[in-house]
């Protein structure tokens, strides 16, 4: 294999992975709380539709950015008012905030900017510029892996290096500080967090709150970056594939990044592999893309069946907290 | 507050569903208002499309055939304690159950062999689907949420690369099989009417509505006068109370997904042999999602999946015809409304009952002062 393709594969493995890390990331804060997020892939659109809408009327990037941060909060309140405070049932709420977000976004769009749904082309002033392009033609000159790096590694936008950051980040957060360990005591054991005198509804709306950002940082990434403009359903799943990375990672962060990059190189690998034959030893005909596509979901399958490790979910998980009367 | 208050049976089962249907219709009026159209005036489009002509009630009805399969899979499931979640992918797998029986037996067998057998096929895929999940569940914990979510998309998958490799129509250019033999097809219920005297226009409806009227009868039989009904819902109420009583929680976990899935599998029968006639990628279009609404709605009873399925029918086809009428309205509206109503009368279904039970004791205070001294005393 060339240098050239082994750096594009890299490339492309991160930028598929960048929004399922972000959102990987939101589902491991709430998880570890307690909080179940079914919901990932329907704040993931509204966001992303909130980036475009914003980025299109206002032309500013940092007004888009806002929106989808806002919009991702607003959600995730949402999501605390009902299965927090009214301790709804927070799979429902999940499936009711993608069923809305699937077809308000459509809605809106076509109200406001009648194009079947889509928003306008963002002008390149609203859209996140390549960083580290400079060093990435200094190295692209060096033999023994230069082009490796300077293809694959450099040349990404910033929400690409915000979210491998973000990982030691929650990583620090969760294991090494004190709310972190609040959080997760939340999530195993809420009624003893309760009885150590904290707020359990503090907790877990605070741990929402990150979420929703996260997830803000998610769907504007899918406008900003990825496409030029908000597609309807644009998310296509990812929301749920990052919930598998999440459960494949067994609800720590950087085991869902791991499984975020997985998933990642399957996706980028599949959409290469594309009308490409099989080798005669295997019988040749198409590589059967479709397979590439479900295994992430089918090894999360066969983790959670427990048959290659254990993946443990949180004690609480789901279980909205009543304080005794 | 957050316990749930405690009202009257009527006002529970009655009244504070349909305060949250309103509150989920007012929100979605508010959004009409937003896309710069009349509420009101949508609204009469919508009963009207959906209920004004003898072609609005059957597209009405044949809509909420589908709905009814997929709302009866998930409230069997519930009342077993388990979210199936996963009525679209084994909606596919059904759909694809009843293709392959019709295309490789369809022009040996007379209809009145066949269909049977499709419905038969159709019903043992869905359950296929299934039962994975549902032994992981069972036997390993894994959590029937999420390994049905990962089941649609790998039903998806599945039947995208069936579809492309095997059982595409080599002469045609998009992603389909060929078109079933004739014994193959569901009767429209226009033939049907038409051999009875009847003059009815052309639609969808078929057949299937009754195959649905029947399976709800089933599954309420099935649920309250069967012993394996009551196995599963005293598992689903408390399955610590099952167990010693002698009822393997195990074994219902994997009847109650089982008998979800064949329900969720028969949406192939209304849609492949009653409308398509062929069998094609992406044709449940969210019908399992929606059966996650008319289950709520319809508070997992049989008869209340019906009225839900209705009114999701209406829904469904007058959303059409306004989609037709208003330039700028969008079908989506009414996945919106769908989402809006799981939000309301699912998530959020308790929210209101606090104020209810408030403005109750305030409408009644003679029962409340009735009611104190026996409180005090007992």
């Amino acid at each position: 294999m060339d240098e050239a393709l082994i750096g594009g594969l890299l490339a492309s493995t991160l930028r598929v992975s960048t929004p399922l890390i972000l959102c990987a990331l939101a589902a491991v804060l709430s998880e570890r709380s307690g909080v179940i997020d079914l919901g990932l892939e329907g704040k993931m659109l509204l966001t992303a539709f909130a980036a475009g809408a914003v980025g299109a009327v206002t032309g500013s990037l940092p007004l888009a950015l806002m929106a989808a941060l806002v919009v991702g909060l607003a959600l995730s309140m949402l999501h605390g008012y009902a299965c927090v405070s009214h301790t709804g049932d927070q799979v429902v709420l999940g499936m009711a905030l993608t069923m809305i977000a699937a077809g308000l976004t459509i809605v809106l769009g076509i109200a406001w900017f009648k194009q079947g749904g889509q928003t306008p082309p963002l002008p390149d002033a609203v859209r996140l510029t390549p960083l580290l392009t400079g060093l990435a033609a200094w190295l692209q000159g060096l033999p023994m892996g230069g082009r490796v790096i300077a293809g694959g590694l450099l040349g990404h936008n910033g929400l690409v290096y915000l979210a491998l950051a973000l990982v030691p980040l929650v990583w620090w957060v969760l294991y090494r500080t004190r709310v972190g360990l609040r959080l997760r005591a939340t999530g195993e054991n809420p009624a003893m967090v309760d009885a150590a005198g904290l707020s359990v509804k503090g907790l877990r709306y605070g741990a929402l709150a990150a979420n929703g950002l996260l997830c803000g940082l998610a769907g504007s990434y899918l406008v900003l970056a990825q496409n030029a403009n908000f597609v309807p359903n644009m998310t296509a799943g990812r929301g749920y594939m990052a919930l598998a990375a999440m459960i494949f990672g067994k609800w720590h962060p950087v085991g869902a990044l791991w499984a975020c990059l997985l998933f990642g190189f399957l996706d980028a690998a599949a959409i290469r592999l594309q009308g490409v034959s099989l080798p005669q030893a295997l019988g040749g005909g198409a590589v059967p893309v479709q397979a590439i596509q479900a295994l992430p979901y089918v090894l999360t399958v066969v983790l959670l069946a427990g048959f290659i490790g254990r993946s443990r979910a949180p004690a609480a998980l789901g279980v909205p907290y009543v304080k005794a009367r | 507050m957050s316990r749930p208050a405690e009202l009257p049976r009527w006002i529970d089962l009655g009244l504070l569903p349909l305060v949250n249907l309103a509150m989920a219709l007012g929100v979605c009026g508010v959004v009409v208002a937003v896309v710069g159209l009349d509420p009101l005036q949508v609204l009469a489009l919508l009963l009207k499309g959906a209920f004004g002509s003898r072609a609005g009630l059957s597209y009405t009805l044949y809509y909420a055939t589908t709905f009814v399969f997929t709302g009866l899979a998930v409230a069997v499931a519930f009342h077993g304690g388990l979210f199936n979640i996963g009525g679209e992918g084994q909606a596919m797998i059904g759909g694809l159950g009843c293709s392959l029986v019709a295309l490789a037996l369809g022009n040996q067998l007379p209809a009145l062999v066949l269909l049977p057998l499709m419905v038969a096929a159709a019903m043992v895929f869905g359950a296929a689907w299934a039962a994975v999940p549902a032994a992981l569940q069972a036997w390993r914990g894994s959590h029937v949420v999420i390994t049905t979510i990962m089941f649609n998309f790998i039903a998806s998958a599945l039947l995208a690369y069936l579809l492309v490799n095997l059982l595409k129509d080599p002469g045609s250019m998009s992603i389909e099989t060929g078109p079933f033999p004739q014994a193959a097809q569901m009767p429209g219920m226009h033939l049907v009417l038409a051999a009875l005297g009847l003059d009815w226009p052309r639609t969808p409806l078929n057949l299937s509505v009754l195959l649905a009227a029947g399976a709800a009868l089933a599954v309420t039989l099935f649920l309250w006068r069967t012993q394996a009904g009551y196995a599963l819902r005293t598992v689903g109420f408390s399955p610590a109370a099952a167990h010693y009583a002698g009822i393997p929680p195990r074994r219902q976990v994997v009847v109650g997904m089982l008998i979800s899935g064949a329900l969720a599998g028969l949406v192939g029968i209304n849609e492949l042999a009653g409308v398509q006639h062929r069998l094609l990628l992406d044709y449940v279009m969210g019908a399992g999602f929606t059966g996650i609404a008319v289950s709520l709605i319809g508070r997992n009873h049989p008869l209340g999946i019906v009225l839900a399925s209705l009114l999701f029918g209406a829904i469904y086809q007058g959303g059409a015809e306004l989609a037709f009428e208003i330039p700028g309205f969008s079908r989506d509206m009414v996945t919106t409304l769908q989402g809006l109503i799981v939000l309301f009368s699912g998530a959020m279904a308790q929210v209101a009952a606090p104020g209810l039970a408030r403005l109750y004791g305030w409408l009644r205070p003679a029962a409340r002062l009735q009611a104190a001294p026996g409180a005090a005393s007992g």
